[in-house]
């Protein structure tokens, strides 16, 4: 419980916070007694809030936890320690029954398009579900209202009775935001929601996603990989390493002037699709791979794989807190944070990195 | 010297529902040691295309030409394919997890893969070049992960496996399918660099498939575009970013969210690619296209040169001074388009680009 609640801007118009959020998964000994042998620490101490009509994009590789947190926000899984407030209220760890009116509040938008719709359920009664379990509508006003959706997500209202698999992954995406939408909730979590599209469909489905917002108010806590994509949908931005917020702040300072040296590494990995660029970038290639959260390293969980540790990143957490020079809302977690114009690509770390250090 | 010689490859795979036209006549060429990148998105074909050069789509319904070192990869039987996979020509695929035996070690598989082409060699020094081989691609400890299993591994070790094992035998050429696609950002950077690194030393030739545009303009030198089962346009890498000719390049190019529009509004390309079974009549993209003249709509076009040296070629009627993303460019397509919605505005085009290239230019590969 170190890291400084992040700073926001006044509470009304916070739709969620997120204060020092734990979320450990217990791994059991095989054999009759099944002993917990470990914790998977899959989100540890992560504090965030998004403002009312916003998008927070949560940026991280597999196993940093992003989806983890996403889940614990929607109320999905039970969370270890910390708080979640939704619209002023803690609606942590609440019963099956007193979550139920705030699930109408919070949807999610998955990412496989694929395996997240029934396929043997007609579109219709899959996006009339929300409206037959939350008790709405029924009958003809269920179906009137569930073509107006699919109409208002680019659907052709006759398909009202198609299999998904009538659709196409661009199609099927749009009926889980259909279905996202039908309770008019005032919070969507898009747990990667175009990584499994081509292009030219992720480009049509990211546009829908912004015209919702606006025309709705929505707020969103926009999950992905892609950097270019986060970096497009939302306001500010969170860079999570193996549980941990690394960085976080406006998108522009944050991509501009990256202080971590993960959130450099990864905007300096990301392929850009211009080949002058590409040729005149200067990528920071970080050893080995991510480590695992039953046994994180000590100290910076980023300093096995930096190229800027010393001695100090393996013995002592580094504070989520602004930098010198920084505006008040860009967050970093690292003690040595990158300077502008310095060349990490040929930077050195000062300590012996365990396990990684003989690979490339 | 070119090493792959692709000449008017079609895949036709007979269904209940129909005749899937998967590659509708492709041509190209792979130079050795050069990196030609295809990219498509899913159900362009690109898969199928370079899988059916290796004889692993077996049902399918194939004509056209593949010369290799001389011989036609199409007439091949099984036997003779199988001296050729792996050690002339090797492939690495997405999922490297699928792609492992699990229950075998890892070293074992790659020795296997060495003495199944070449008897004379002994365990030991087959095992040596294992362990040299995943020291090359940056395994940490390659004497004791040598007798590791795959999934002691994790997915970025994994891939440098699979990459270990496509060298083993040095290919003159690599066929990469999505190599990076199932592998994080950072890790994604660890192994294109490695594949840059390795084609300098070993000199393979290297064809890349990809959805990935980013990748593309990493690590190709030529590039292909396909759209339904056919080459939209061909180019050198610098063209096809630079100064595209068909639209779908251009719609590709511009629905990626990139730095300079953040913001604003992306320009998708509206629709979804055809059913390859139920093909719409003349341009294959046309349904899709916002420069639809009259004749797209009846003939498909062909390959064609769009610039002076003729590599640069691009299967779509639009007049060759199209190409480029310049406003000059986006005005003449408007005005071409104001003029072609209209009977004969056809043949007009036929002459203004055979006075553009002169002499009627060759397409190249």
């Amino acid at each position: 419980m170190s890291a400084l609640p992040v700073e926001g801007p006044a509470d009304d118009d916070v739709l969620v916070r997120v204060d020092h959020l734990v979320k450990h998964f217990p791994v059991r000994s095989s054999g009759l007694i099944r002993r917990t042998v470990a914790q998977v620490q899959a989100v540890e101490d992560v504090s965030l809030s998004i403002p009312r009509g916003k998008t927070l994009g949560l940026v991280g590789e597999t196993g940093s936890g992003k989806s983890t947190l996403a889940r614990c926000v929607a109320g999905l899984i039970p969370v270890t320690s910390g708080r979640v407030t939704f619209n002023g209220r803690d609606i942590t760890n609440l019963s099956r029954r007193a979550m139920r009116p705030v699930r109408r509040e919070i949807q999610m938008i998955f990412q496989d398009p694929y395996s997240s719709l029934n396929p043997r359920r007609r579109v219709g009664s899959i996006i009339g579900d929300p409206f037959a379990i939350h008790k709405t509508a029924t009958g003809a006003e269920r179906k009137r209202q569930v073509q107006e959706l699919m109409e208002r997500v680019g659907l052709n209202p006759e398909h009202y009775n198609r299999f998904p698999a009538e659709f196409s992954g661009g199609q099927r995406q749009r009926i889980g935001v259909a279905r996202a939408l039908a309770l008019r909730p005032q919070l969507i979590i898009c747990d990667e929601p175009v990584s499994a599209l081509d292009v030219s469909i992720q480009a049509q489905v990211l546009n829908l996603l912004t015209d919702l917002q606006q025309d709705y108010g929505l707020t969103y806590l926009f999950i992905a990989h892609d950097l270019e994509v986060v970096r497009h949908v939302s306001d500010t931005v969170a860079v999570m390493y193996l549980g941990r917020i690394g960085e976080s702040g406006p998108k522009g300072p944050l991509y501009e002037s990256p202080r971590h040296p993960y959130t450099a590494a990864l905007l300096s990995a990301a392929p850009a699709a211009d080949p002058d660029a590409a040729a005149g970038r200067q990528r920071i290639i970080l050893r080995g791979d991510v480590p695992s959260p039953i046994d994180p390293p000590s100290g910076c969980r980023f300093h096995p794989r930096c190229p800027k540790a010393q001695p100090l990143c393996a013995e002592a957490e580094p504070q989520l807190e602004a930098k010198a020079g920084d505006p008040a809302t860009h967050l970093t977690a690292c003690h040595f944070p990158v300077e502008t114009g310095e060349n990490l690509a040929t930077a050195t770390a000062a300590t012996p990195a365990a396990g990684g250090s003989e690979l490339i | 010297m070119t090493l792959l010689e692709v000449t008017d490859l079609t895949v036709n795979f007979h269904t209940a529902d129909g005749v899937v036209q998967a590659v509708r006549g492709v041509s190209f060429g792979v130079e050795a040691g050069r990196t030609l990148g295809i990219v498509g998105e899913s159900g362009s074909g690109k898969t199928v295309l370079t899988q059916t050069l290796l004889g692993l789509t077996p049902g399918a319904d194939v004509s056209g030409r593949a010369m290799f070192e001389g011989t036609d990869l199409l007439g091949l039987d099984d036997h003779q394919l199988r001296a050729i996979r792996g050690a002339r020509i090797s492939v690495i695929f997405q999922d490297p997890l699928t792609s492992l035996h699990p229950l075998y070690r890892v070293g074992w598989q790659i020795t296997e893969m060495i003495r199944a082409h070449d008897k004379s060699v002994s365990k030991k020094e087959a095992t040596e070049r294992a362990v040299d081989l995943l020291r090359r691609v940056g395994i940490p400890r390659p004497e004791q992960s040598v007798n590791d299993y795959p999934h002691q591994f994790s997915g970025g070790m994994r891939q440098r496996a699979m990459i270990a094992m496509a060298l083993s035998l040095s290919p003159q050429l690599i066929i990469a399918d999505e190599p990076t696609t199932a592998l994080d950002a950072t890790v994604q950077a660890q192994i294109i660099d490695l594949l840059l690194r390795l084609q300098q030393d070993f000199g393979t030739a290297l064809i890349m498939i990809t959805h990935d545009l980013g990748v593309v303009a990493d690590i190709a030198d030529d590039v292909i575009v396909m759209y339904a089962g056919r080459a939209a346009e061909k180019a050198v890498k610098r063209d096809i970013f630079y100064s595209p000719h068909h639209p779908y390049t251009k719609g590709l190019l511009e629905s990626i969210p990139s730095s300079s529009a953040a913001g604003d509004r992306l320009r998708p390309i509206p629709g979804s690619p055809p059913s390859l079974i139920n093909l719409p009549s003349g341009c294959k993209f046309h349904p899709r296209c916002g420069y639809v003249l009259d004749r797209c709509l009846t003939e498909e076009p062909g390959l064609r040169p769009v610039s002076q040296d003729g590599y640069h070629s691009s299967a779509c009627w639009l007049p060759v001074q199209t190409a480029g993303l310049s406003e000059q460019a986006e005005e003449l397509r408007a005005s071409t388009v104001r003029e072609g919605r209209g009977a004969a505005a056809a043949e007009v085009y036929d002459t203004k680009i055979a006075g553009v290239l002169g002499s009627e230019g060759s397409v190249a590969g």
